[in-house]
């Protein structure tokens, strides 16, 4: 009897663990997901997207997390095979200077002019 | 002059904008992914369409000087379209030519070859379409070049028109 129980707390503890695990990994996987665009279609992310396209992007995520690639190394792979617009985070790189330094140029801008106008009515 | 410049300034601004979306009008709204960019073929294991048996991409790329990686489905009504061009490219002995099924039924897709003929060297079978992914391939008909250093070196989006076929047809030379 105690045996069984002791069988029967190491089963409870593996499925326990194991749901988490998987709990985990679906979580990381719509992550990954939602920050992926879907190419075929406009506007979506391949998380919200049912095309032919998305599945298959959807499947081969599953799979690159169970083979145990972490959240960059996914997004690597997708890049690799299309690119950068792929992912909507893209890096900063020589082609999307603009895209991340425009908006800082532009806060720092107003910034200045709110400062200044502040100062002058002072 | 204070309010001159202010009105300067923002009718520039103004300007700028109106030439951004005016550029924006033209442009194609849908992503075509840049096809010149050498790539690795990636290393796999697919279904063999004939004797259903799943071969190791290191056999499928062995011998040939060039291969051709055609993706298609016979519910892809372009990919009948492109069928003819890729009986002619068959004729060259210098390439092998692959065909991707991609998420399609088998007999559907027997049906196909044996309606239209079979161009092919080898068929592998996507069945989930990730093997296509795989490949980078994102819709199907695509076509890929293979070259002997088994890197990816030209991808064509959507079917092959006479253009294109001339075009592989200089690469391979």
């Amino acid at each position: 009897m105690k045996i069984l129980k002791i069988f029967l707390i190491i089963f409870l503890s593996m499925s326990f663990s194991q749901l988490k695990s998987d709990e985990k990994n679906n979580k990381l996987k719509n992550k990954i997901l939602k920050n992926i665009r879907c190419l075929i279609c406009q506007g979506q992310s391949v998380y919200d997207s049912e095309s032919d396209f998305a599945s298959s992007i959807k499947l081969i995520v599953n799979k690159k997390i169970k083979d145990g690639l972490t959240e960059d190394q996914v997004y690597k792979f997708l890049i690799e095979k299309y690119g950068e617009w792929v992912v909507y985070d893209p890096k900063l790189s020589k082609n999307t200077y603009i895209l991340w330094l425009l908006p800082l140029l532009l806060f720092l801008v107003g910034g200045a002019i709110i400062g200044k106008n502040l100062i002058f009515k002072k | 002059m204070k309010n001159k410049l202010s009105l300067i300034i923002f009718f520039i601004f103004l300007i700028f904008c109106f030439i951004i979306f005016y550029i924006g009008l033209d442009k194609p709204k849908i992503y075509i992914p840049k096809t010149n960019i050498e790539r690795n073929l990636p290393v796999f294991k697919a279904k063999d369409f004939s004797s259903n048996t799943y071969i190791d991409s290191e056999n499928i790329f062995a011998e040939e000087n060039y291969y051709i990686v055609n993706i298609w489905a016979s519910w892809c009504v372009p990919c009948r379209k492109e069928h003819s061009l890729l009986m002619e490219l068959n004729q060259n002995k210098l390439i092998k030519l692959i065909g991707l099924n991609y998420k399609d039924n088998l007999n559907n897709a027997k049906k196909f070859i044996n309606e239209l003929g079979n161009p092919y060297n080898q068929i592998l079978i996507d069945n989930d379409g990730t093997l296509s992914v795989e490949f980078g391939a994102y819709g199907v008909p695509e076509t890929f070049v293979i070259n002997k250093n088994k890197k990816i070196i030209k991808k064509f989006v959507g079917p092959i028109n006479r253009r294109i076929l001339e075009e592989i047809k200089l690469i391979i030379k």
